[in-house]
């Protein structure tokens, strides 16, 4: 497949955002997507436009993605070795006898 | 109308973004899509002639994007089965809508029912083809079952499509224009005719009836919408600018 070489003057492509939506109050923005705006005003707006278009959400953020630090999925296993052998943390470690009421 | 124009440019956002997500780069899409190097369906490529074509295409063509979509909510990648999930629900709606007009069109004048039935005969093979060449000349879908990326052969989707969609047009009153469409008590499905593939190929080659225009039109709204793109590009570099001096 061949392809026109783009084209070589300056770009003016708008940035890349991460769009989170909380869908009603009393939940947690949840991410629901991406978009491309100028700044972070138009970014709210395309968010607005493009992903509550059926009354989804209360509440918008967006972020540039560019600004997101995450943790890599190929260290996934090292980067939470430090919890993986620590059964002890949860409630069902412990043995309580039935008898024993509201444990 | 405009509410299912603003719904399907947002599905090509979604996947755009899900596109994006394996590091694709927006621009680079956008401009394989104007200079004819990116794929996009087979049925965008054909005339809309009448009032009736707009009834049809939510029923026939949404209808059959559902039928193809439905399952990819299941896809095994992430960013593209939650994009379908979102595009399924908002079909839905085209579809029904697009119902609704041709009920209305059938209860009117014998000349409204012709309009009906005229886009019915255009559209209907085309809607076929949009599951795409039959599966033993599909080169993608061995690998994109295996991934499951894809859920269901090309050919299962498209039998679906025709089992549903026949009811549908006997409750409308129009005459499917295929000759060898019948049930099959043994199959337990619809038999039908065969599709023209070498019409399908021409049209996926970039030959069919409306590639030419339809490329155009992409292109001129992306040359003509350019100096929005400066100019709000250039407002974010200032008003960061007076805000940096500000700080």
């Amino acid at each position: 497949m061949t392809v026109e070489p783009m084209p070589v003057e300056p770009r003016s492509d708008w940035p890349l955002f991460e769009v989170f939506l909380r869908s009603k109050r009393g939940l947690n923005h949840v991410h629901v997507g991406s978009l491309h705006a100028a700044d972070a005003t138009m970014a709210l707006h395309h968010a607005r436009d493009l992903y509550t278009r059926r009354n989804e959400g209360v509440s918008i953020w967006v972020v540039k993605a560019a600004d997101i630090t995450a943790s890599s999925p190929d260290e996934k296993d090292p980067f939470f070795a430090p919890s993986g052998d620590k059964v002890y943390r949860h409630p069902t470690f412990y043995e309580i006898p039935d008898s024993v009421p509201h444990i | 109308m405009l509410a299912k124009v603003q719904d399907e440019a947002g599905h090509g956002m979604y996947l755009y973004s899900a596109a994006e997500t394996l590091g694709a780069d927006r621009a680079d899409l956008t401009h394989r899509l104007i200079t004819g190097t990116q794929k996009y369906s087979s049925i965008f490529n054909y005339p809309t002639l009448t009032f009736a074509d707009v009834g049809v295409i939510g029923w026939l063509v949404d209808g059959a994007a559902i039928c193809n979509q439905v399952p990819l909510c299941r896809s095994s990648y992430g960013p593209y089965a939650r994009a379908m999930i979102r595009i399924c629900k908002e079909e839905s709606f085209h579809q029904r809508q697009g119902f609704e007009l041709l009920m209305t069109m059938m209860r009117g004048t014998a000349a409204q029912r012709e309009m009906v039935q005229d886009a019915t005969n255009r559209w209907w093979w085309p809607s076929l083809m949009m599951f795409g060449p039959p599966d033993a000349e599909s080169p993608n879908t061995e690998q994109s079952m295996r991934w499951r990326i894809k859920r269901h052969t090309n050919d299962d989707l498209r039998q679906r499509f025709v089992d549903m969609t026949v009811p549908q047009a006997e409750a409308l009153g129009v005459t499917l224009p295929d000759p060898a469409l019948r049930w099959n008590a043994d199959r337990d499905h619809y038999d039908f005719g065969e599709i023209d593939w070498a019409e399908f190929k021409r049209v996926i080659a970039g030959n069919g009836p409306c590639n030419a225009q339809r490329i155009e039109a992409r292109r001129a709204a992306h040359d003509g919408g350019a100096w929005v793109r400066e100019a709000a590009a250039a407002h974010a570099a200032k008003a960061a600018a007076r805000a940096e001096a500000a700080a």
